[in-house]
């Protein structure tokens, strides 16, 4: 009996040092970035949220990529807090910066940086993830080669900031250099039996790969500026387990 | 200190550049001749035709009565403007005021520029050699005032270099044609004998002005000096300008980035002394072979912090194409502003990451201009389209909150795109429809939210929004266009919600 306890607890260890020497070092809990994601963080290494990294987002259509959007901007309202600022990167941009409010972001700390040419974005996009000065970059692109996303991996070790690569309509979603794949669906918000009108965002989030972690599939809302889990079994009766 | 100029005459301006382009033309007898009138007169003779008596102002029969073999080639009214100025700019390198002096001269405010060439003698011969070599025929003089010089290069006999205060010895001997007179005057002068300056300089001003108008004075008083003459420089003159000329000519990237290393410390230590920080910068190459490279950059703040700039133009040295070599370098700061050092931060983030965020932000617009950088406050509109307006710097704040009480879409569409909807009754949101040939069924709806077109600004109808959700969950902003009448009106998309 104690035998195998100790097993498990030098296996712990063990694990520990393996995500050590992968770049992940182990958080102190005041120094635990506050997400709000609450059960779904299990999934990550070491239970927290894979900060100075690069996550993939995949998005097949504009109703997709919209609540991709949404799912970034509460995560980047959670890492920015009061005082960071953020860089959002990419071609032909849609996003209208008032709709961030909802999300918790001040509009107006975003930085937009508009280009012509998708061969640009990737220059900037490390340039950005260079400055450690930054809370995150977002960045909206189709195609990226696994040898660029080895150089924005690069950066980010560097200076700590966290990347959100959007990969909108790709035309192949090969794989890349990231910590994470997401892909993030809308489904049919909810509302009281009679209240007319259209609730919450409500997502079907996928996470289809995670580095040291569990992939797994959640579904949440967004409400009064954080994230609500929502059982998986998802009936007109939901019920909602607040986190955060 | 004295202002010194040099005047340049090109004797043949427009038929020495073309035998420069044609060397076949070179030594040849050739004029350029353009029709006046209804017959062809000469506009420009080259040196070998005026030896033959062929001179401007002739017709070309007569012209080629003196010589039948006469090459006769086209005139262009402008040629000889755009060649001076072209020479003008190229003469920028010995000063930095230089002006045209139509039809066939420059004017070069040299004031202490010749000390750089180890005085006015070796100065002017640099300048001379370095015309006559490709095959211009220039006379030049160097005098305390314009319109001395002007007169020495086109008449002067000895020296052309006249020192300071000499000038009015120097005009004394010259013809009264030298003081730029109308042709009038100048038959007025000849007829009562006055062949020279001196036997008229000191008369009576109110004698001459009677007598031959008040040009006369006013060429006389320009030519001595009491009254100055304004010339229209080629080019503004920067105040925060360094040159940085080089012994051989410069064609390695290396090369060209010492330079620029040597020529922002000078700078930088002035912007330093001042207070000061630039906000744009250019710097320019000078080549042998008389182009001009240039790169410029942007900051988005005052910055004079020599690392950061060099990083920004960096970026550029590559588009420099050094041909045969560049011997003069120059960099100027046309834009220039005062820098605080404790300077307002930027969303009360440390001043550290504030610069951090900055020379980013430099970095990104001296690659894609700063037009690729937005970011954006609210305005006091409804009107989606105008509720947002750019910042216009990094430290510009908020002046109103971000409106909150109205939803607003994540992504918006560049432009609202027709759909075709089913719609029960008036002023009810859309049953189903159709964006992209899709069919989207609706299942929940809020709204309307009417928006009114402000009509100071802009007609038109207004919208009344609605946000809907099809039965995938996707949620969508669409809108009709104006109110139920008795066509149907049209709908629109315009967002996406999250």
């Amino acid at each position: 009996m104690e035998e195998a306890a100790n097993k498990s607890e030098i296996i712990e260890k063990l694990k520990k040092e393996m995500l050590l020497m992968q770049g992940f070092s182990a958080v102190l809990d005041h120094e635990r970035p506050d997400i709000g994601l609450g059960p779904m963080e299990k999934a990550f290494p070491n239970h927290i949220f894979p900060t100075a990294a690069v996550h993939e987002f995949v998005s097949a259509h504009a109703a997709a990529a919209a609540a991709t959007t949404g799912f970034m901007a509460g995560l980047i309202s959670h890492l920015m807090k009061t005082e960071g600022t953020c860089l959002w990167v990419g071609t032909g941009r849609q996003l209208f910066p008032p709709g961030l409010k909802a999300f918790g972001i001040s509009p107006d700390r975003m930085i937009f940086i508009d280009l012509q040419r998708e061969r640009d974005v990737l220059w900037a996009i490390e340039e950005g993830l260079k400055c450690s000065a930054l809370t995150a970059v977002v960045a909206e692109l189709k195609e990226i080669s696994l040898t660029e996303s080895r150089r924005l991996q690069l950066a980010v070790e560097r200076s700590r900031v966290t990347g959100f690569l959007h990969r909108c309509n790709a035309k192949k979603t090969n794989h890349i250099a990231s910590v994470s794949r997401w892909e993030i669906s809308p489904i049919v918000s909810h509302l009281e039996a009679g209240v007319p009108g259209v609730g919450d965002p409500r997502w079907n989030v996928e996470l289809q790969k995670i580095r040291n972690g569990k992939p797994g599939s959640w579904q949440l809302e967004w409400s009064a500026g954080r994230f609500t889990h929502l059982t998986t079994t998802a009936t007109e009766s939901t019920f909602i387990q607040q986190t955060g | 200190m004295s202002r010194r100029y040099l005047t340049i005459w090109f004797r043949h301006l427009t038929t020495d550049q073309l035998a420069i382009r044609k060397p076949e033309l070179k030594g040849e007898p050739f004029v350029l001749a353009a029709a006046e009138r209804g017959r062809m007169v000469v506009k420009a003779c080259s040196a070998a035709a005026t030896e033959k008596g062929i001179e401007a102002g002739m017709v070309l029969a007569d012209a080629r009565a003196l010589i039948p073999s006469l090459e006769v080639l086209d005139d262009h009214p402008l040629r000889g403007e755009k060649l001076l100025r072209a020479l003008a700019e190229w003469s920028l390198r010995y000063t930095p005021i230089a002006a045209v002096d139509l039809p066939d001269g420059l004017i070069l405010d040299i004031s202490g520029c010749a000390h750089l060439w180890g005085g006015e003698e070796p100065y002017l011969k640099d300048i001379l050699s370095k015309l006559r070599k490709p095959g211009y025929e220039v006379r030049a003089a160097i005098a305390d005032t314009i319109g001395a010089s002007w007169a020495i290069s086109r008449f002067g006999q000895n020296s052309p270099v006249i020192g300071p205060g000499a000038h009015i010895d120097a005009l004394q001997a010259l013809p009264p044609a030298a003081l730029r007179l109308e042709a009038p005057v100048l038959d007025r002068l000849q007829k009562l004998g006055l062949y020279q300056i001196r036997s008229f300089i000191n008369m009576p001003q109110r004698v001459l002005r009677r007598r031959f108008g008040q040009d006369l004075l006013n060429r006389l008083d320009q030519a001595l000096g009491l009254v100055s003459e304004p010339i229209i420089p080629i080019q503004a003159i920067v105040p925060y300008q360094e040159s940085l000329p080089s012994l051989e000519p410069i064609r390695t990237a290396t090369g060209i980035e010492i330079a620029l290393r040597k020529l922002l410390e000078i700078i930088c230590q002035r912007l330093f002394r001042e207070g000061k920080g630039m906000r744009k910068a250019v710097f320019k190459g000078y080549r042998i072979d008389g182009k001009l490279q240039q790169i410029a950059i942007g900051t988005n703040e005052p910055v004079r912090n020599i690392g950061h700039l060099f990083k920004l133009f960096e970026l550029k040295i590559a588009t420099i194409a050094p041909g045969l070599g560049i011997d003069l370098f120059v960099l100027e700061a046309p834009v220039v502003e005062e820098l605080s050092i404790q300077q307002e931060s930027l969303w009360a983030a440390s001043n550290q990451e504030h610069l951090a965020i900055a020379g980013l932000l430099d970095r990104i617009a001296g690659r894609f201009g700063a037009n690729a950088i937005h970011r954006y406050l609210p305005d006091q509109h409804h009107w989606p389209e105008r509720s947002i307006r750019e910042a216009k710097s990094l430290q510009e704040k908020p002046a109103i909150a971000w409106p909150e009480d109205q939803p607003r879409p994540l992504c918006l569409l560049p432009r609202p795109e027709r759909i075709q909807v089913t719609s029960p009754i008036p002023d009810y949101p859309p049953m189903l429809f159709i964006y992209k040939g899709i069919v989207h069924k609706i299942r929940k709806a809020d709204g309307p939210e009417r928006i009114e077109r402000e009509w100071w600004i802009e007609q038109g109808l207004v919208r009344d929004y609605y946000r809907v959700e099809d039965e995938q969950g996707a949620r969508y902003w669409v809108f009709r266009s104006g109110h139920y009448h008795d066509d149907e009106p049209e709908w629109f998309i315009h967002g996406f919600f999250a």
